[in-house]
C-alpha cells in the first residue's frame, strides 16, 4: 500500500520541485534488503521514480532513463580450455581484479542511441563497458578475448543482463524498471543506479544500496560452515550416521 | 518444490535430488556398491559446483553405509582388525587427498584430473567385472568349464615383512598391504567423491585373498569411516559440504537401497554383476567422450 501511495505522490512532488533549471530524479527501489531463505528462487527488484522537469511539464523530447543494478565486485581467475592431446583442459588464464558478481542494465531506448562510447564507458553503461580491471599482462587482443568470454559466460548464466527497453516511462515523468535477481547471485551489497540522460549527456544520477543476505537457517548454516568448520563437519557426519541408522532400524521392523 | 542449498548457493528441485538419491540407492541395494561413482557426475551434470558435489556425496555415503555395516555385523561379516588397518590407511589417504585437491583446484586442473581418473578407474574395473561375469554366465550355461582357481596369495603381498594374523579374514599377511590399499581408496574418496567399494572389494578378494564371507562387510566398515574422515577434510579445507544436499540425497538413497535389495534377491548374481559392469562401463565411456568433446563452456570462473 505504501508503495502505491508513493507512486501517487510522486507527480505531486514532481510539481512541487519543478522550479530547478535542469531535470532531476526522484528515485526509489522496491526493496532495500533481499533475504535468501529456504524457498529463495530469485527475486524481482522494481526500480521506480519520477523525472522532475523545470516548469513541471515534460518537454517535447523527454529525457531517457537508464538503470544499472550491480553486485559486489570480486577478484577472479578466468580459465580458458583448449584441446591438448585430445583432451579439453584448462590452458591459459587471466586475472581480473573487480568483476561484479551481477550486472543488469535496463534503459528506455537502446543504449547506442542514447550516449556515445565515451560516456557509456565512464558510467559503465552496457555489457561492453563493465570495468573489470584486468590484472595480468596479456596482449590487448588476448585481453579482449578473455573479457568477451567472461561477459558471455555471465550473460548466459543469467548474471549479466542487458534489456534495451526494460525501462517504461509513462507520461514522460514516471519511470519504472523490473530487474530479475536470479537464485544464483552471491550475498553482499548491491547498488542500484539510475541515470537521467538528455541529448547524450547524463544530467542527473542517483544511487541506492541494496543488501542481499542469507537469513534464518540458511544464514546459520553458512556461518557455522565458515567459522566452525570442524564442528560443522562433525555435525554433518553425525546427522548422516543418525539418518542411516534410523532408516536401517525402520526397515528392519517391517 | 524448490529448495535453496546454503553452501552450494543455488536452489534445486527437491524431487529431482531425492529421486537421484533413490536411483543411486536402488543400484547400491542391488549391487552392494556405494554408488558414489554415479552420484557425483549426476550432481555435477545437474549444475551443482564440482567441489560441493564431491564433498556432499561423501557425506551421503557415510549414512548409506551405516545400514550395510549393521547388517553385516549381525552375521559376523566384519573383520574389525582388518577394518581398522584399512581405516588407518584411508584416513592418511583422505588427508593427503585434501591437500592434493586444494593444489589441483589452485592450478585449475581438478576437473581434468577427476575426469581422467574416473575414465581409467571405471574403465578398467568395468572391463574386469564384465569379463568375470561373462565367464560365470558361460559356466552357468555349461558352455565352459569353471576356470582354474587363481593362486590365493599374491607374491608381492606375501613378500612384505612383519606379518599379522587376521583370523576372521583367514589371512596371515603384512598389514602394510591393506594399509596401502586403504590409503589409495582414501585418496579416491576425497578426489572423486566415491566410497571406493568397487575398487576395494575386488582388491581385497584378488590381491589379498581375503575370505569372501567378510569382504563386503569389512569394506563397508572402511567406507563408513573413510567417508566420515573425508567429510571432515572437506569441511575444513574446501568448505564445500552442503548438509542440506547430503540429507536430501540420503532420504532418497536409504529408501532406494531397500527396494534394490528386494529386487536383487530375485535375480541371479551373475546377471547382476554383468549389469553393474555395463553401468560402470557406460559411465566411463560417457566421461571419456566428455573429455574429448568440445565442452559447452570454454571459460570457467574461479574466485580468488
Amino acid at each position: 500500500m505504501k508503495r502505491r501511495a508513493a507512486l501517487i505522490l510522486l507527480p505531486l512532488i514532481a510539481l512541487l520541485l519543478g522550479a530547478a533549471a535542469k531535470p532531476s530524479l526522484v528515485p526509489d527501489v522496491s526493496q532495500r534488503r533481499i533475504d535468501i531463505i529456504y524457498s529463495f528462487t530469485g527475486a524481482e527488484l522494481l526500480l521506480f521514480g519520477a523525472i522532475v522537469y523545470p516548469g513541471g511539464r515534460a518537454p517535447e523530447k523527454p529525457a531517457d532513463v537508464v538503470v544499472v543494478v550491480k553486485g559486489p565486485a570480486e577478484p577472479i581467475v578466468l580459465r580458458e580450455k583448449q584441446k591438448i592431446a585430445g583432451v579439453w583442459m584448462n590452458a591459459e588464464n587471466a586475472r581480473f581484479r573487480s568483476v561484479p558478481a551481477f550486472y543488469a542494465v535496463a534503459s528506455s531506448r537502446p543504449l547506442q542511441g542514447l550516449v556515445d562510447d565515451r560516456t557509456a564507458a565512464i558510467y559503465e553503461l552496457g555489457l561492453r563497458n563493465i570495468q573489470l580491471s584486468p590484472a595480468s599482462g596479456e596482449t590487448p587482443e588476448a585481453q579482449r578475448r578473455f573479457e568477451a568470454g567472461l561477459v558471455d559466460l555471465k550473460r548466459r548464466g543469467g548474471l549479466y543482463v542487458e534489456s534495451p527497453d526494460g525501462v517504461e516511462v509513462s507520461e514522460g515523468v514516471l519511470y519504472r524498471a523490473r530487474i530479475a535477481i536470479p537464485a544464483r547471485v552471491p550475498v553482499g551489497s548491491y547498488t542500484a543506479e539510475t541515470f537521467l540522460i538528455q541529448d547524450g549527456r547524463v544530467v542527473a544520477a542517483a544511487t541506492r544500496e541494496i543488501e542481499i543476505d542469507k537469513s534464518g537457517f540458511e544464514r546459520f548454516v553458512a556461518i557455522v560452515a565458515d567459522r566452525w568448520s570442524f564442528t560443522y563437519g562433525l555435525v554433518a557426519v553425525a546427522v548422516s550416521v543418525a539418518l542411516g541408522w534410523a532408516a536401517a532400524a525402520a526397515f528392519r521392523k517391517k | 518444490m524448490d529448495l535453496y542449498l546454503p553452501i552450494a548457493g543455488l536452489s534445486v528441485n527437491i524431487i529431482v535430488i531425492i529421486g537421484l538419491g533413490g536411483l543411486v540407492g536402488i543400484l547400491s541395494g542391488m549391487f552392494g556398491v556405494g554408488g558414489g561413482f554415479l552420484t557425483t557426475p549426476l550432481l555435477i551434470f545437474y549444475g551443482i559446483p564440482p567441489a560441493v558435489a564431491v564433498a556432499s556425496s561423501a557425506t551421503q555415503i557415510t549414512g548409506a553405509s551405516v545400514s550395510a555395516v549393521l547388517a553385516h555385523h549381525r552375521r559376523q561379516g566384519v573383520d574389525f582388525q582388518m577394518g581398522w588397518v584399512l581405516v588407518a590407511g584411508g584416513a592418511l589417504g583422505s588427508i593427503t587427498g585434501g591437500y592434493a585437491f586444494r593444489a589441483l583446484q589452485d592450478s585449475g586442473q581438478i576437473d581434468t584430473v577427476v575426469g581422467i581418473l574416473y575414465v581409467l578407474l571405471l574403465g578398467s574395473i568395468g572391463i574386469l567385472m564384465a569379463r568375470e561375469a561373462a565367464q560365470s554366465i558361460a559356466v552357468l550355461w555349461g558352455k565352459a568349464a569353471a576356470p582354474p582357481r587363481q593362486r590365493r596369495h599374491n607374491p608381492l603381498v606375501a613378500a612384505l615383512p612383519m606379518r599379522w594374523r587376521f583370523y576372521r579374514s583367514g589371512l596371515y599377511i603384512s598389514p602394510i598391504a591393506p594399509l596401502l590399499l586403504g590409503f589409495g581408496t582414501g585418496l579416491l574418496t576425497v578426489l572423486l567423491g566415491v566410497g571406493g567399494g568397487f575398487v576395494l572389494v575386488p582388491a581385497l578378494i584378488y590381491l589379498l585373498g581375503m575370505s569372501t564371507r567378510v569382504v563386503v562387510g569389512t569394506s563397508s566398515f572402511q567406507i563408513l569411516f573413510v567417508t566420515a574422515a573425508t567429510t571432515l577434510v572437506h569441511a575444513t579445507t574446501t568448505k564445500a559440504v552442503d548438509i542440506v544436499l547430503a540429507v536430501l540425497l540420503l532420504i532418497g538413497s536409504v529408501v532406494g537401497a531397500q527396494l534394490g535389495t528386494r529386487f536383487a534377491m530375485k535375480v541371479r548374481p551373475e546377471w547382476l554383476r554383468l549389469a553393474l559392469a555395463g553401468i560402470v562401463l557406460a559411465v566411463a565411456v560417457r566421461m571419456a567422450l566428455g573429455l574429448g568433446w568440445r565442452p559447452d563452456e570454454i571459460y570457467t570462473i574461479q574466485p580468488l
